[in-house]
């Protein structure tokens, strides 16, 4: 194993949260991991895709196979971009035999943050230490896609100082959902809304969770609402120490 | 052709079209039958009828059965099945029960007007407290139905476990009748507010009696 | 908002006591569910799932042959098998009949599929009564409205609602206890049951191997719609079909507990034609009208084929978070909800209501209850594709289509990507400031919307890539 990871910074994270990659970068290097950051990287599609622009879609997932075509571990800092990547670009490729061998090569090599941490780089620890009251929010892709459920939450248990409640409706869907949350906005700051009151009943000071989307339209519908509640990624809470 | 075998004919042929099939071309073979039948529990059975609200008995013998449902229709109006296990009991001769007889309409009158409708079940499901109702000559389908209280008489080797013994046993019920009715709990419904209403067209109240 | 959705979608959003009557009724349906299915109550859950997923595969990959099975053995019982394109032709059916037999009342109980067919409507102009008599249905009738959730009718009614209509409709005086509205309708119900003469019900499943239809209910109306007027007519779609009686407990396990949490509703028939000689009471004449209205067209594509293995257990209604915000009304048909979203514009065209596939998070908690495992998600994803493929035919949305081609390009063009993330960025607001409402410069739709409801952080200072190649 070379222990060498390539970062897949998500077009979110790399203009809007880039503290979130850097934290991602400053855990893996504290556990021994080597990183590579291909410049090249842009985006994974699901933008077009979920519009309903399949054409568009598979010229970026084309961007992205060339981009990470010989990287070993591709680790995200999203369950939804991982899940885009694993779960439909075979979609967008199914009349094409030999780009979806290329794209079943990929799948295995794509890793979303917190199961990287889990399965490949096998810590559970990291040496963090934050002292807050959090609570996870699952966020969809990740949950019913991906499968990822007690992993995130098993790191945060790791974490010094922090105590983890659950809310109510972990599992609800934010109202994030890409261009819904413009499309259809009322709807979206409902959804928002119901979440937040449950996360409020925790009394929790901090959300974490493993997208920032989910976290963008958390933190702005608790800021319109005036709540002290801070937004987290995992990975800046497991590069807290 | 009528307009209706027209219909019929257009339709099957739209749908072949679609499925690439050919008239009269066999599927594939089926899925196997899922079947997990379960071991009978009278235990069981009457803790889900209570569960659902409906009371039970235990009989020890035909004459505790008759004394049971003789208290209940006592200054009441009542009509029974023609069933033999509910003569046998000596229900049919109680002053207050009429029986079914073999007329329609006298039949759906009597069970029109009846305070309860005593009937037999073929078989109780154990998992889930639900009785069986196998429309013949000697149970309506009505008994069942119109009255506001119904008492099932039912014998303890006819309890079974559960839905999928039952059709283990029965691979076939429209060999044996017109209709196959399974009974768990009263007549219900949560329609308004979903706050739970019982008796809203069937009966409310259902006494389930095993000797 | 951008999207040409109907009005009632806001207004919906916009009426509190409404949103508290959803949200409480879905989420105790979705706790009902969650109990029923807990722990080991039903441990093999999931192999009953996929167990029905792969029946009705098999039925409806060889629907042809199970339809002629199902008239084969309808017949071979004294009843009736009437194949029917559309609504018109089943009211032609009924209206017929009816004449025939001299028919002026007819009892119904709860069917999605006559809804879907308006067949009340159709009736009406022609001097029949129809009269629904399931508790909830009976309420939206009067009160003139569609079912606003697929086993909750009136699940946006108040008794206090319930209360004006009865007042209303029926002249008594006003009645505000469940209890005794209930009461109100058993009794206005049962004369109507006792003088019928036809019985209309749907049908849960359509048994081919024994030519019989399964009802499934709670309230006792199915069974005396069924069993009292000297005729039965039992309307189903095509695609309710099960192969063999002994398939039913798979679907019957399911229906209930992923629909109100229940082992078994309170009765299940299953009813194979009229009364058999020495059966004492029961139909004369029983007849099974199979529908199409659509559904065939959803058969030449394998992967849009299982939007017609839906048991309408409205599970997925109860757990999307999109329909318990917007309710039922706001959907353009009858089937609202995921599934809603999923068949409507395969039956009526993506150019109906191209909003609809568009109306989802695509949180997939409706996959995640379908107790037949649709794959409603990949299904939506799929209808937008549709959508736009449509728009572009239709010439529509060309704003929209070079957007996407415009990121497209330019996720192909690093460069171009990150230079203009830095000039997006410049263009921020400054000094950590929070963004509550759209500056002339940003006063684009999307950014309007996203303020509708919520802030935008401040830009970061520097982009990931950035903070990377200068560390």
């Amino acid at each position: 194993m070379s222990n060498r990871a390539s970062l897949f910074v998500t077009c979110i994270v790399d203009q809007l949260f880039p503290n979130v990659g850097v934290s991602m970068a400053a855990v893996l290097e504290r556990i021994g991991w080597a990183i590579d950051f291909n410049p090249a990287q842009t985006c994974c599609g699901q933008p077009a895709f979920n519009s309903g622009y399949r054409a568009e879609a598979r010229s970026v997932a084309l961007h992205f196979l060339d981009v990470f075509r010989d990287a070993e571990y591709i680790v995200v800092p999203s369950g939804s971009c991982t899940s885009m990547i694993t779960h439909h670009f075979s979609e967008l490729f199914a009349a094409e035999p030999a780009r979806l061998e290329e794209v079943r090569s990929l799948e295995k090599r794509v890793w979303e943050f917190s199961r990287f941490l889990l399965e490949v780089a096998k810590v559970e620890g990291v040496g963090a230490s934050y002292g807050c009251v959090a609570t996870y929010h699952d966020s969809c892709h990740a949950l019913r896609e991906l499968k990822i459920k007690s992993g995130p939450r098993l790191l945060l248990s790791k974490v010094k100082g922090l105590e983890l409640r659950e809310m109510e409706i972990a599992e609800e869907c934010c109202g994030f959902g890409g261009t819904f949350s413009v499309k259809f906005a009322e709807v979206s700051g409902g959804m928002a809304r119901t979440k937040i009151e449950s996360i409020q009943k925790t009394g929790a000071d901090v959300v974490v969770s493993i997208d920032s989307s989910c976290l963008m339209q958390l933190q702005g519908a608790l800021h319109r609402a005036k709540l002290p509640v801070r937004t987290m990624h995992l990975a800046e809470l497991l590069a807290s120490r | 052709m009528s307009p209706q075998e027209t219909s019929r004919n257009a339709m099957l042929s739209r749908i072949r079209t679609a499925l690439g099939r050919r008239e009269g071309q066999l599927p594939p073979p089926l899925p196997e039958i899922y079947l997990r039948p379960s071991r009978p529990n009278l235990s069981t059975f009457f803790a889900c009828i209570e569960r659902l609200n409906g009371k039970t008995f235990k009989a020890g013998s035909p004459a505790e059965a008759l004394a049971y449902v003789a208290a209940l229709v006592k200054g009441k109006s009542a009509v029974a099945s023609n069933s033999t296990v509910l003569r046998d009991c000596g229900i049919a001769a109680l002053e207050e029960v009429t029986c079914a007889g073999a007329d329609k309409t006298v039949l759906r009158a009597l069970c029109a007007e009846s305070d309860i409708g005593i009937s037999s079940a073929d078989f109780g499901l154990a998992d889930t407290g639900t009785l069986v109702m196998l429309s013949s000559h000697q149970e309506p389908r009505m008994i069942s139905l119109l009255p506001p209280l119904h008492i099932a008489i039912i014998p303890e080797n006819r309890i079974i476990g559960n839905l999928d013994e039952l059709l283990t046993l029965l691979p076939a019920p429209v060999e044996q009748t017109s209709s196959m009715v399974l009974i768990t709990g009263p007549s219900r419904t949560g329609d308004i507010e979903q706050i739970l209403v019982r008796g809203v067209h069937g009966p409310g109240e259902l006494h389930v009696v095993v000797i | 908002m951008a999207a040409n959705h109907p009005e009632k979608l806001s207004t919906t959003l916009a009426d509190a006591n409404l949103q508290l009557a959803i949200y409480a009724g879905t989420g105790r349906l979705i706790d009902h569910r969650k109990n029923a299915i807990a722990g080991d109550l039903l441990p093999d859950y999931e192999d009953l799932r996929t167990h029905a997923n792969l029946l009705k595969k098999h039925t409806i990959d060889n629907l042809d042959y199970y339809l002629e099975q199902v008239e084969q053995n309808v017949a071979a019982h004294g009843g009736k098998v009437v194949f029917c394109n559309d609504g018109t032709e089943v009211a032609d059916f009924i209206l017929n009949l009816a004449k025939q037999r001299g028919a002026k009342l007819i009892v119904k109980s709860k069917s999605m599929t006559t809804e879907e067919l308006d067949l009340n409507e159709r009736l009406e102009h022609h001097d029949l009564e129809a009269v629904e008599t399931d508790l909830g249905e009976y309420i939206i009738q009067l009160a003139g409205v569609k079912p606003y959730h697929i086993v909750a009718p009136a699940l946006h009614m108040t008794r206090y609602d319930v209360a004006d209509i009865f007042t209303d409709k029926l002249g008594i005086e006003r009645e505000v206890v469940p209890e005794k509205q209930t009461m109100i309708a058993r009794a206005v119900l049962r004369q109507k049951f006792l003088a019928a003469d036809i019985g209309i019900t749907g049908a849960n499943f359509v048994v081919a191997d024994s030519g019989a239809v399964v009802v499934v209910e709670n309230e006792g109306n199915a069974r005396l719609t069924s069993s009292a007027p000297k005729i039965h007519i039992a309307v189903a779609g095509i695609e309710k079909l099960i192969p063999r009686a002994q398939d039913l407990s798979v679907f019957l396990k399911l229906l209930g507990r992923s629909a109100t949490g229940q082992a078994l509703t309170s009765y299940t028939s299953f009813l194979s034609g009229p009364r058999r000689q020495g059966e004492v009471d029961g139909p004369e004449e029983f007849y099974l009208i199979l529908v199409d209205n659509g559904r065939t067209k959803l058969l030449a594509d394998p992967d849009r084929r299982q939007s017609l293995y839906c048991i309408r257990c409205g599970a997925c209604l109860n757990h999307c978070p999109v329909y318990r915000k917007i309710g039922g009304h706001s959907y353009p048909w009858v089937y609202s909800g995921p599934i809603g979203a999923v068949i409507t514009p395969q039956f009526h065209g993506v150019g109906k209501d191209p909003w609809l596939p568009f109306a989802s998070s695509l949180c997939g908690a409706c996959a995640e209850v379908c107790p037949v495992k649709i794959d409603i998600p990949k299904l939506l994803l799929d209808l937008r594709a549709d959508v736009t493929a449509h728009k572009k035919e239709q010439g529509e949305s060309k704003m929209e289509r070079f957007a996407f081609q415009v990121f497209a390009w330019v996720m192909r063009h690093p460069r171009v990507y990150a230079l203009g993330g830095r000039v997006a960025a410049a263009f921020g607001p400054k000094g950590g400031e929070w963004l509550s409402s759209a500056p002339w410069f940003l006063n684009v739709a999307p950014v309007r919307g996203w303020l509708s409801q919520r802030d935008l952080p401040p830009p970061a200072a520097k982009s990931f890539r950035q903070i990377w190649r200068e560390r």
